[in-house]
């Protein structure tokens, strides 16, 4: 089962290789979700300042910075969850295909069905592996009938590079498998619903190595189909598989471009200090 | 790309999906609304029924307090007066104050409208002045309780005669007391003065509040260091293994035993197997003390659990011994939880009334207790043996008491509420 | 009885102050183990706990000692076989003894017997306070004995403390020893005289025939089954209550709530919890049965005035704070990650609470809802207020239904002769109780624990 993993993966090699690190016009790419002026107060705290950050259809976006500089903050904003949090306020734009998400008219359900989002730590529902992968399916009414749920649930394991794993035990809770494997049930629940964006919030953090580079993996796989954002702490995840990175620190976007221009040549002294590691 | 409302058919669903999730809200509202509108409903029960009982008829007669009749050997002491004959004074007044009556039948009617407990009213307070005697003086008297329940329109007026306590003729004294005003509600003094009686108007609610104060001592008094000793045993020093488990399973356990099974064992022990008084508050707090000691140790527990590791390794760093680490940090730093749990676990036992049924302090207690050994009973028993009263107007001293009792279960709680959000540190 | 407590105090106080004192002294030629104070807390505890014990010992014991030995006086007045009988002679003397009545021709006891109570009482005074003075002066002499530079003062003292809260750990286990031992030795003897099939299988429950003497434990009239039937249905009433209202008001508060709404609420739902049964029982009686009657009467259904559907909603209401605490409690409990991880995916906050909490909160509320039961089960005055006292056997929750609380009430309150079936019986009811309720709370304590270890 490992094999065939390993060979969609290779099989991703060309479409990434249309675009290496670093390339020259990457930056044309469509703009999906834009944001623009985006402050964030909790209570009488500001944890965001005048963030302008693009989000390129079918590429994946890195956002590092220490902890606590609001990189999840802002990841949090782009599907409303941050809503969950009380005393949290949002202001300036944000927007999914032109379209403001803080928009009077938006439904979150329904933008959250369209921006997916996999949490730091695996939160499998305490329910069957299949359940878990079905419970988007069922609640937006995507398929009609039960062959249409297995399809689903089959379509979305395969995708997240599970299927293998779990064909023959769907019917076990999600809790009982490994962690790197929670974590990949999580994306796969995530997709199953179709969602054009991804949020990923250092998915990887609470996984050993391999489940990381598993992870990593799949990560690139998926940008194919999917727009990805994902934060994380480690510099080397976000030079590995991103095309994209944004630099935050204290509350602001220092920096944001291709990912190699941030590795290699920064433009802001805050910058160079970080990915150098002098301070982080 | 679909728009962020989505197609007419996504949006429907949509709609649909959020009237289910507005519906789903709803019931827990309603759930609320059921439980806090029976609150409001209890509270309503008790306050309309029971706020009259705070004020009792009373007459005012002209009282000639004649020295032969009240002071028959003459010297002004207080056995003399203990023996006047009160009765026939309060008669000579009835007849003053109705010169018109002098059918005998009538006369007894008169007399009825006054309280058996008048002449020791006048007793009483000839003995607080005994400069009265030889003069005469207004004095306000208990009214019958079927006078008060008159007064109060409890039983309506357009009754048959013989449906009602109250005669035609009774009514209109009655009425002519009220036009000269000496027929009035006023504070009742004997309900919140008294010891129970069987005459509705002179039954008070004093010796059932001491009879449960005496209890809440003794069920503090024991199970306040038992609990504290247990909690702090079990938290602090205890090695966890089969032991400790076993001591918690069986707390656990005893803290959802009926009250009433507490109440056979303080009967099995206290009364049949060691002969402690019945009736007697030592008994009923010794019951509730058992029954109290559970819950005051899961709340001690839970506010020793508090209180943060950190702390305590940091005084054994300094060589403290595991006594010195909680007399000089825990206990301090747990001390506002206790005190809630105390008081909460308190008030549950001050509330309690069925193990009290069974160590017999439902008897008809008169005498206001002085010592934990004397027969008595508490308040939520009163109300219980007032609820059993046929007549009327015990009804509303049962609701009377029982807002007393609620007044008091309520300041509790606040206090409990006010310590646990004020005072209690948050780690 | 008091002067032994001032004795014991002042023996407590004097043993602080001296072995302070001697240790302060022995101090100044050079270093002690312990601080001074430990030594003063050493003596101050040898001092307190043999006088302790003795008054303890005492209280308990001394009134049975001479109740004894007034009855063999008593010997030739009273029936030895009527325990009755005695208590109330027994009572008398002390009353008179106390002064609390004065002695009369037909009371049945002489002067003689007072005045030997009164003796009794006195010599028992003297005593006890004798022994605590002795006892308290050998602990005295043992540890003012002992201390000396080298004492380890401090250790002692905590090992003795240690010892004390051992001690007071264990009286919860003796607490329910006793419940044990006194529930199953009454109840042995209930079944001496009707046999054990009778009780529980018997449909007949009228323990009034059986108290005439010559047929004690008549046939068939201790049968409980009326008394469970009774209890299954206002549990049942009270619990198709609770139940619903119970976990919506916990679904609310901990899931839509905002954080004013629950600082308001849940007070108000204290308050509910805290509301003694007897006024629940009140209120049942005042105004809830009168209704349900009156309701009835509209409807044409034929509703007793005492039905078993006024107690149990009653009895619903008052269980509504227990369910929506200990739910509340096991719902938030359900870690946020998930919930977060439903409404990420679009789902409303409804599909999250019914389809990931409620599943994730099952094993804990199903706990909860046992503990309720056990509660309703075993609450008294409700159903002794508004349930009635008819051991009907029916499935119409309109008419009147008793439990087996209701009648451990009517058959011990009042003055009882101790000996009869009719008071044994209520020990026998007692210890079922006992077990429904212990078996309930096992269970539920282990699907709660069980649950919190998992989350």
């Amino acid at each position: 089962m490992k094999n065939s993993f390993t060979l969609k993966a290779k099989n991703t090699l060309p479409s990434e290789s249309s675009l290496p690190p670093g390339a020259a016009g990457a930056g044309n790419d469509p703009v999906k979700m834009d944001s623009n002026n985006v402050n964030v107060y909790y209570g009488t705290k500001q944890a965001l300042k005048d963030v302008a950050l693009p989000i390129r259809m079918h590429r994946v976006t890195a956002l590092i910075g220490p902890s606590g500089c609001g990189k999840s903050t802002f990841l949090k904003c782009l599907n409303r969850m941050n809503d969950t949090v009380v005393g949290c306020r949002v202001s300036g734009s944000i927007t999914l295909d032109n379209e403001d998400v803080y928009g009077p008219e938006v439904d979150v359900v329904q933008l959250r069905a369209r921006v997916g989002m996999v949490f730091q730590k695996p939160n499998p529902f305490p329910k069957s592996i299949y359940d878990n992968v079905a419970y988007g399916p069922r609640i937006h009414g995507m398929t009609r009938d039960r062959t249409e749920m297995d399809q689903a649930v089959e379509t979305s394991l395969v995708k997240a590079g599970l299927w293998n794993e779990v064909k023959d035990r769907l019917k076990e809770p999600g809790t009982s498998l490994s962690g790197g494997q929670q974590q990949r049930l999580c994306i796969a629940r995530a997709i199953a619903v179709n969602p054009e964006v991804v949020l990923m919030d250092e998915p990887c953090s609470a996984l050993d190595p391999i489940a990381t580079a598993r992870i990593e993996e799949l990560i690139d796989d998926l940008a194919r189909n999917y727009t990805i954002v994902i934060v994380t702490h480690s510099m080397q995840q976000a030079a590995r598989v991103s095309h994209f990175t944004g630099f935050f620190h204290l509350g602001e976007l220092v920096e944001f471009n291709q990912t190699g221009i941030i590795f290699t040549n920064p433009k802001q002294e805050r910058t160079k200090g970080y990915v150098t590691g002098r301070f982080g | 790309m679909s728009p962020l409302k989505g197609t007419p058919a996504q949006q429907k669903h949509l709609a649909k999906r959020h009237a289910a999730s507005r519906r789903f809200r709803w019931y827990g509202i309603a759930g609320l609304g059921i439980a806090l509108s029976t609150l409001l409903l209890l509270l309503a029960t008790m306050t309309f029924k029971g706020y009259t009982a705070f004020f009792q008829a009373r007459i005012q007669l002209t009282i000639p307090f004649e020295k032969p009749l009240l002071d028959p050997d003459g010297n002004l002491s207080q056995d003399s007066l203990g023996r006047g004959d009160y009765r026939a004074v309060l008669k000579n007044a009835l007849n003053h104050a109705f010169p018109e009556v002098n059918n005998r039948n009538d006369k007894l009617k008169l007399n009825k409208l006054l309280s058996d407990g008048a002449p020791s009213q006048l007793q009483t307070l000839l003995k607080d002045h005994p400069e009265w005697l030889s003069t005469s003086q207004e004095i306000w008297l208990s009214a019958s309780d079927d006078v008060d329940m008159w007064v109060k329109g409890v039983v309506p007026r357009d009754l048959p005669e013989q449906a009602r306590h109250i005669s035609d003729k009774q009514a209109q004294w009655l009425a002519s007391l009220e036009e000269n005003g000496r027929l009035q509600l006023r504070f009742n003094s004997p309900f919140f003065l008294n010891g129970d009686s069987r005459n509705p108007e002179m039954a008070g609610i004093l010796g059932a509040i001491k009879g449960s104060v005496l209890t809440l001592l003794i069920t503090f008094l024991v199970s306040f260091p038992l609990g504290v000793a247990t909690a702090v045993y079990l938290e602090e020093f205890v090695v966890k293994g089969r032991w400790s488990d076993f001591v918690e399973v069986n707390i656990n356990n005893l803290a959802a035993v009926p009250s009433i099974v507490f109440g056979l064992l303080g009967l099995a022990l206290y009364l049949n197997l060691l002969h402690l008084p019945r009736s007697a508050p030592l008994v009923g707090g010794l019951t509730l003390a058992m029954m109290t000691l559970p819950t005051l140790v899961i709340a001690t527990r839970a506010s020793l659990k508090s209180v943060p590791e950190a702390i305590r390794d940091g005084a054994r760093a300094l060589g403290a011994s595991p006594l010195q680490v909680v007399l000089h940090h825990v206990l301090p730093l747990a001390a506002p939880g206790m005190l809630t749990g105390t008081i909460i676990s308190m008030a549950r036992a001050l509330g309690e009334t069925a193990p009290l049924l069974m160590i017999g302090m439902v008897a008809f207690i008169m005498d206001i207790p002085g010592s934990v050994t004397d027969p008595a009973t508490v308040l939520p028993v009163q109300i219980f043996l007032w609820a059993d009263s046929p007549e009327r107007a015990f009804l509303e001293k049962t609701a009377g008491a029982t807002l007393v009792l609620l007044i008091f279960l309520i300041t509790m709680n606040a206090l409990a509420v006010y310590i646990r959000n004020r005072v209690e540190r948050r780690w | 009885m008091h002067a032994a407590w001032i004795i014991l105090a002042i023996l407590v106080i004097t043993g602080f102050l001296l072995g302070n004192h001697k240790a302060a002294v022995l101090a100044r030629s050079g270093k002690l183990h312990s601080r001074p104070r430990y030594h003063g807390v050493f003596i101050a505890l040898w001092s307190l706990f043999p006088g302790l014990m003795v008054v303890t010992l005492f209280a308990l014991f001394a009134s049975w000692t001479i109740d004894t030995m007034i009855l063999k006086d008593l010997h030739g007045t009273v029936d030895q076989t009527n325990a009755m009988e005695q208590s109330v002679l027994l009572n008398k003397v002390k009353l008179v003894a106390e002064n609390k009545m004065t002695l009369n021709e037909d009371m049945g006891i002489t002067m003689e017997t007072v005045l030997r109570m009164q003796t009794l009482n006195r010599s028992a005074d003297t005593l006890v306070t004798a022994l605590v003075m002795g006892a308290g002066l050998l602990g005295f002499g043992y540890s003012w004995n002992r201390i000396h530079r080298e004492f380890r003062a401090r250790q002692e003292v905590e090992k003795m403390v240690r010892i004390l809260l051992v001690a007071a750990s264990s009286v919860s286990l003796f607490i329910t020893l006793g419940i044990v031992l006194s529930l199953i030795f009454e109840t042995l003897r209930f079944f001496a005289s009707v046999p054990v099939t009778d009780f529980l299988f018997g449909l007949q429950w009228s323990p009034q025939t059986a108290i005439r003497a010559d047929q004690v434990g008549g046939t068939g009239s201790f049968g409980a089954i009326p008394l469970f039937a009774g209890t299954l249905m206002i549990t049942g009433i009270s619990i198709l209550v609770a139940a619903p209202v119970g976990l919506f008001c916990a679904i609310y508060l901990s899931e839509f709530a905002s954080p004013q709404v629950r600082r308001w609420i849940k007070p108000a739902l204290e308050i509910l919890a805290g509301i003694p049964t007897v006024v629940y029982g009140l209120f049942a009686a005042l105004a809830v049965a009168p209704a349900i009657a009156n309701l009835g009467k509209l409807t044409g259904l034929d509703v007793a005035s005492e039905s078993a559907l006024a107690a149990g909603l009653v009895m619903g209401i008052m269980i509504i704070p227990f369910v929506s605490s200990l739910s509340d409690d096991v719902i938030n409990a359900v870690p946020q990650a998930i919930r977060d991880g439903s409404l990420a995916m679009g789902a409303t906050q409804a599909e999250t609470i019914r389809q990931v909490v409620l599943p994730a909160a099952l094993p804990g509320i199903v706990g909860a809802l046992l503990l309720a039961i056990s509660r309703a089960v075993g609450e008294t005055m409700i159903v002794v207020m508004a349930a009635g006292l008819a051991a009907n056997l029916t499935a119409n929750p309109l008419q009147a239904m008793t439990t087996v609380t209701v009648q451990i009430v009517t058959l011990l309150v009042g003055d009882q002769e101790f000996d009869s079936p009719k008071t044994l019986a209520a020990f026998a009811l007692g210890l079922t109780l006992f077990c429904i309720t212990l078996i309930l709370n096992i269970i539920a304590l282990g699907v709660v624990r069980r649950y919190h270890e998992q989350q």
